[in-house]
């Protein structure tokens, strides 16, 4: 049962390299890396069981944190890749009216 | 008894990692950006505790168990926040969302795509 | 000085449960680590209510046990219409009125919405929440506002 959950988290992993390869827009592949992140989580945790060391929990754990950290840290300066909207419009999309 | 939790886990695990390919799918096949964020999120909690959950019957010494709770916790509260901001930041650089015909024909409640 | 107490020892746990040594150097190292880290935290002036919700020890238990029930709901009705392909899905975006007045209240209902799948909030506008939802049926729940009154709830 370990080692068909680590299967199937290895085929998810490479569906999601599939989407960030194919995109189409710059946000889909961001999604996809995150969607790769947490699967490495669990698949870090499956091996730890697999391979009879738990202590790969630890490194489970801080490549949570890593990944959160990297998505926010791409996000944060993302703001000029629009290609789709002038700038001048962009403002009012988002906000109250 | 020992046998029977461990295969309960077990089953876990394989439910785990069926969701987890199905949503996958759904990432490759949903039609936007906005709408793969929901098969996204499907792998992001139900896959995350049916698999920790599985482990976690796999019977462990006890701080083990507990750093897995850890991490189960971690991804639950991390998971929607780094979503929340992605959503955020495409919606307001002006990634429009594919939104249903019936509500695109009456413009009442949707805001931007309205205008 | 009632949230610095319970800082250092949520992380005196913390650490405890990550390292599981109890020698004698270990612990003078991990209360060097909580001290700077409690430093730290003060400095970057963050140790109140918000930061540490010790208030809602007793009562978070209870919702959570709740969401967890809705999320598995939610999971289902997203993973069957992953199958039924695109044709079944009518992705909507939508205003949503909250009755939360403190930040923390709305801050748990918006990663709610978040945590639940077919429904992400976008963005919250003083008293609304944008959310966009994979079907128009889970914005029909959401303003039958059950989960509104849970968290509501909470904070008082």
């Amino acid at each position: 049962m370990l080692i068909a959950a680590t299967l199937a988290i290895l085929v998810v992993m490479f569906l999601a390299f599939i989407r960030g390869y194919i995109g189409p827009t710059f946000y889909d592949r961001i999604l996809a890396v995150n969607m790769f992140g947490t699967k490495t989580v669990l698949f870090i945790c499956l091996l730890g069981f697999v391979m009879g060391r738990p202590e790969f929990l630890d490194i489970a754990m801080v490549y949570a944190l890593i990944n959160f950290i990297s998505v926010i840290a791409i996000l944060r300066y993302s703001g000029s890749f629009d290609e789709r909207r002038p700038p001048g419009n962009r403002k009012s999309i988002g906000r109250d009216v | 008894m020992d046998v029977i939790i461990s295969s309960i886990g077990g089953l876990f695990l394989l439910l785990g990692g069926i969701i987890a390919i199905i949503g996958g799918i759904g990432v490759l096949r949903f039609p936007d950006f906005y709408t793969r964020m929901h098969a996204a999120g499907v792998g992001d909690t139900l896959v995350t505790g049916l698999i920790l959950v599985g482990l976690i019957l796999q019977m462990p010494e006890w701080l083990v168990v507990i750093k897995l709770i850890i991490i189960l916790f971690m991804t639950l509260f991390i998971n929607p926040t780094s979503s929340h901001a992605l959503t955020k930041t495409a919606f307001q650089n002006g990634l429009l969302p594919v939104l249903h015909k019936k509500e695109e024909a009456n413009k009442g409640d949707a805001g931007p795509s309205t205008r | 000085m009632k949230h610095t107490i319970h800082l250092s020892l949520a992380l005196a746990l913390f650490w405890l449960f990550n390292s599981g040594h109890t020698g004698l150097l270990m612990l003078s190292l991990a209360a060097g680590s909580i001290i700077f880290v409690v430093y730290i935290a003060h400095k970057m002036d963050v140790v109140d209510h918000e930061s540490t919700p010790v208030h809602l020890t007793f009562k978070l238990p209870g919702y959570y046990a709740w969401l967890i029930k809705e999320v598995i709901l939610a999971n289902i009705t997203v993973l069957k219409h992953i199958w039924l392909g695109n044709e079944s899905i009518s992705p909507t975006l939508s205003r949503i009125d909250i009755s939360q007045t403190t930040v923390l209240a709305k801050v748990i209902y918006a990663n709610s919405i978040t945590l639940t799948p077919g429904t992400i909030s976008v963005g919250i506008e003083g008293n609304r929440i944008l959310v966009h939802a994979l079907l128009q049926d889970s914005i029909e729940d959401l303003k039958k506002g059950e989960m509104d009154r849970r968290v509501t709830r909470l904070e008082n």
